[in-house]
Order: C-alpha cells, then sequence, then structure tokens
C-alpha cells in the first residue's frame, strides 16, 4: 500500500514538473507540448480506433515472431548442448550472429520478402532466436552433472531426464535468455518500422515516424508512452509470474 | 498397485561385489580407483564403508549404483549382474542433489512418478508417508532453500525410499552437519533401516559412526584403492554413539586405519 502510494507520487511529480517546465515559458511548445496535448493525442487516435490498430499490428509482428523465434530456439539450444558436432556448427553460428545487431537484419528482410509482414517477422525471430538459443546452451552447460545422475538412479532416462531434469534445472538461464531475446526483438522491429514503409499494416513505428514528419510532438510523444506501456506490460505477463517462480524455488534474493 | 501394496516392504537383496577394479584416465595419467574389490553384502546387512579420502569408496557406490561401469570384475544384485540403475538400488548423494525447482514433496515424488500401476493419488499418500517417516509431514510444500542442512538430508533420505528400494546405498550423507543433528540422525536411521529392513552400503570417513551403524565396517586404503581389512560390529541395538563399547571399539578401528596409511 504505502508502496504504490510512492510510485504514485513519484509519477505524479514527473508530469508536474513537466507541466511546470512548459508553464514557465522557457521552451516553444512545439518541442515541448503540454501533457495534456499528449493525453488530447491518446485520447483522439484511440476513439478513431488509429491507436487500436497500429497496437495490434505490432504486438501481432513481436508476438508471432517472438514465440516461433523461442520454439526453434528452445530444442537448438538443447541439441547444440549435448552434441559436440551441432555445439562446433549451429553453436559457433549462433554466437557469431548473437553480437550482430539485430537490426542489420532489416535490410536483408527487406530484399528476401518485400514490404512485408514476412521481413518484420524474420526480424523479430533474427532477434530472439540466437538469444534464447545461446541462454539455453549455457544452462544446460551448466548444469551440475549430479542432477542428472540422482534422476537416473531413480529411473528417468532420455527425454524424460530432458523435460523434467535437464530443462527446469536450466530454467533460470533459459528465462534470462528469453528476456534479453524479447528485448532484442522488440528494438529491431521498432527500428525497422520507423525507418520502413510496410505496405501491409501500419504499426506503432510507422506513426511515430509520421509524427516527426509532421512536426506532431504530440503525437511523437504519445505513441512514445503507448511503447513503455507495451514494454512494462510484456514484462509484467510473460516473465515476471516466471521469475517470481524462480526467486521462490531458488530462493535468490529478488533483485 | 495401491499405495497400501507399494508400500510393503520387498525382500532386502544380497550384493556381490566380485574382483572389480576400476580406473580413470586423468591429465596426470591413469589413476587406478579400484584395484580388484571383492565385497559380499548379505540380505538386510548394514555395511560401512571407511577409508582415507581417494580410496574410491565412492567409485565403488556408483558401480553398485549402475551409475558407471567397471574396467573388469562383476557386480551383482541377487545373482542379476548389474548393468545399470534400477529403482530398486536408491542413492543418498553427499551434496543432497535435491532439485530446487521442485517443492519437497515433488522432490519425494520424482521417481513415484516413474513408476509404474500407480495412481496419483497413491504415489502422493506413499510420498507423504516416507516424510512423516523423516519427520517433515509439516514441510510437504517447503522450498528445498528453506531447509537447514540436516532436514535436506531427511529429504534426500526421503527421496531414496519412496521407490520402495531393496537396497540403500548412502554416500557420506551426514559429512557437512554438526554433531547433534548427525547424532538425531543416527537414531532416525537405526529406526527407519529397522522398520524398513534394507540393504545398506554407507560411506563415511568418521569411523565411530561407522561403528554405531554398521553390522560390519570394511577399511579402505588408497592408491590403489583396496579393501584391507573387516571388523563386524555385535554390539546390541540401538546404539549410542557416546556409549564407551562403542568408542572403544571405534579407536581399535582407527588405529588398525592408520597402520594401513602409506608412511612417508
Ligand atoms: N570421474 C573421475 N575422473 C577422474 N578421476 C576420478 C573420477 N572419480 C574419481 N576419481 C579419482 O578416483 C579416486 C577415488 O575417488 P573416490 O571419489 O571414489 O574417492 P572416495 O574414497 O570417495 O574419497 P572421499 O572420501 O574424499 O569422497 C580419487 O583419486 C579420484 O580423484
Ligand atoms: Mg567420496
Amino acid at each position: 500500500m504505502k508502496r504504490a502510494v510512492v510510485a504514485i507520487l513519484f509519477f505524479v511529480g514527473l508530469v508536474g514538473i513537466w507541466q511546470a517546465m512548459v508553464s514557465s515559458g522557457h521552451y516553444s511548445p512545439v518541442l515541448l507540448p503540454p501533457p495534456g496535448d499528449v493525453w488530447h493525442y491518446l485520447v483522439e487516435a484511440a476513439k478513431s480506433g488509429e491507436l487500436a490498430k497500429a497496437t495490434a499490428v505490432t504486438t501481432k509482428r513481436l508476438l508471432i515472431g517472438y514465440f516461433a523465434g523461442c520454439l526453434l530456439g528452445l530444442p537448438l539450444g538443447l541439441l547444440t548442448a549435448r552434441s559436440k558436432y551441432l555445439n562446433d556448427t549451429v553453436g559457433v553460428l549462433a554466437l557469431g550472429l548473437q553480437t550482430l545487431p539485430s537490426v542489420c537484419w532489416v535490410p536483408l528482410a527487406l530484399l528476401w520478402f518485400g514490404q512485408t509482414e514476412a521481413a518484420m517477422q524474420f526480424v523479430v525471430i533474427m532477434g530472439t532466436l540466437w538469444s534464447v538459443l545461446i541462454a539455453v546452451e549455457n544452462g544446460v552447460k551448466n548444469l551440475p552433472p549430479l542432477y542428472v545422475r540422482a534422476a537416473r538412479t531413480m529411473g528417468s532416462k532420455g527425454t524424460h531426464t530432458l523435460t523434467h531434469v535437464i530443462l527446469p534445472a536450466s530454467l533460470p538461464y533459459v528465462i534470462s535468455g528469453m528476456k534479453q531475446g524479447w528485448a532484442f526483438a522488440w528494438r529491431s522491429l521498432m527500428a525497422a518500422e520507423i525507418f520502413v514503409t510496410i505496405l501491409t499494416g501500419v504499426g506503432l513505428g510507422h506513426i511515430l515516424h509520421y509524427g516527426r514528419e509532421l512536426n506532431a510532438m504530440d503525437q511523437v510523444l504519445g505513441i512514445m508512452l503507448v511503447l513503455v506501456v507495451i514494454g512494462l506490460l510484456a514484462d509484467k505477463l510473460l516473465f515476471s509470474p516466471w521469475e517470481s517462480f524462480i526467486h521462490r524455488r531458488w530462493g535468490t534474493a529478488r533483485n | 498397485m495401491s499405495a497400501t501394496e507399494a508400500l510393503i516392504n520387498p525382500e532386502p537383496a544380497k550384493l556381490v561385489v566380485d574382483g572389480v577394479s576400476k580406473s580413470f584416465t586423468t591429465r596426470r595419467g591413469k589413476l587406478q580407483a579400484l584395484d580388484n574389490v571383492s565385497l559380499t553384502v548379505s540380505e538386510g546387512e548394514f555395511v560401512c564403508l571407511v577409508g582415507p579420502s581417494g580410496c574410491g569408496k565412492s567409485t565403488l557406490l556408483n558401480l553398485i549404483a549402475g551409475l558407471d561401469v567397471p574396467d573388469s570384475g562383476t557386480l551383482s544384485s541377487d545373482g542379476q549382474l548389474i548393468s545399470g540403475t534400477g529403482r530398486e538400488r536408491m542413492v543418498m548423494f553427499q551434496e543432497h542433489a535435491l532439485f530446487p525447482w521442485l517443492d519437497v514433496l515433488g522432490n519425494v515424488l520424482f521417481g513415484l512418478k516413474l513408476k509404474p500401476n500407480l495412481t496419483d493419488k497413491d504415489r502422493v499418500e506413499v510420498a507423504k508417508y516416507y516424510l512423516h517417516l523423516v519427520g517433515l509431514s509439516n514441510f510437504a510444500k517447503a522450498n528445498i532453500h528453506e531447509l537447514s542442512g540436516g532436514m535436506k538430508q531427511r529429504v534426500a533420505l526421503a527421496r531414496a525410499l519412496a521407490p520402495n528400494p531393496r537396497v540403500l546405498l548412502m554416500d557420506e550423507p551426514f559429512a557437512s552437519l554438526d554433531a547433534m543433528t548427525r547424532e538425531q540422525l543416527y537414531e532416525d536411521i537405526q529406526k527407519i533401516w529397522a522398520a524398513r529392513k534394507k540393504t545398506i552400503v554407507f560411506v563415511t570417513h568418521n569411523v565411530r559412526e561407522a561403528v554405531c551403524l554398521g553390522d560390519r565396517v570394511v577399511l579402505f586404503s588408497p592408491n590403489p584403492g583396496r579393501i584391507r581389512e573387516e571388523f563386524p560390529v555385535t554390539l546390541p541395538r540401538p546404539r549410542d554413539i557416546n556409549s564407551i563399547q562403542l568408542a572403544s571399539l571405534a579407536s581399535e578401528i582407527t588405529r588398525a586405519l592408520k597402520s594401513h596409511l602409506p608412511t612417508a
């Protein structure tokens, strides 16, 4: 309760400072519109349905690409950790590609897929896949062999060991890899949407871009706010439950 | 199978280790961990293996468990050649080896879930029986990191007992515990052994512990790992680790142990 009050006071304070800066008259209202204008823009955009549509386009790209990336990265990570040959091939490839900023995939994706959804999803997958793969591989490699041996004495083998011992034991690594993959995917998607017009749908990045072209600062700030909220929601919905499970079970301190 | 049937004690098994050798190739060359070791453990016997660090006690336990294979020689359980791990031989490791992603009940259930012909309800019932046996009924939903060292070893014991093995292999299970906790566990383990007759092979550094628990104490010496001497222990049970007879037998064995140490 007390924490909620502190948090609310903090954000109200931020808006207050913003409003005070505008009211002081030192700053051009074109560059720094009052909070009310941004709110007004958001309400209008929500009413016209533009905001919901763009949010849907963007989150759909993100979610499809992200889950595809995880679905590929998880088993590949398990396999590269368990096989020397895959480790020397796919493992090295993943390590190299993970260092590549994922926005670098945009030109290639556009040439291959054109200005389409496929291009956007490809970029998101490339952002996700390699981080998840490497995190899973790391988790499995750092696993104490004792767990697998103990499981074997109780009759666990093969796929059962994989799904009931190796995967849950490396959960802390897997989740942090998935989180990193999410961050990469989200950043590269925004970069792509801002710099490239995609013919199959107008995403949040585009609206942000139009905002700049029209010199509509209320629009730019409004969309940025929406992006922040999406980021926070994703964290709360996708990762927080897992993270608190890990903290509870492993007894690691809450960061 | 019902929970009651799952709790019926099976006959303890007889273990025969016959001329077993095992070496490891390390960076510093070949290391003979066990050299021509033979040992017979009869049905329901409690045998303690004692010896200095590195004499191959854990190696032997892992071989009996079926976790590793010997270079030569054979191991058998009730005449059956041991060729891999099996639920009739359960292990309690030196580090508790409990799974942190499961709660206490989940850990005890792990082996039971792999046991066919039981309903999930029966499995939970069996798991709770063993948690009660080790005195942790109230901790079924606790996380592993919330337990003390002694409690963790109790959970590990319950987990090893739950699939109802015929042989229990214990590798220095109490080494990291304080003396008070250990003494409590000696009492518990003797009670449990009396209630649920198992063949037990128990590895320890602690001669007193070995005399307190074992029907027989087997002395190992290192480089290469060999059995040097055996001492039957006929003191009446339950034994008190602080009794005078126990202490005098222990000091006799300790002297023997020292005499087998390589003189520098
Ligand atoms: N996996 C392995 N690889 C290489 N060497 C090993 C391996 N396992 C054991 N050894 C070596 O074999 C010898 C016997 O080891 P073991 O663990 O059986 O000893 P121990 O009697 O259990 O000792 P402690 O009382 O310290 O647990 C040691 O010298 C050890 O270094
Ligand atoms: Mg050992």
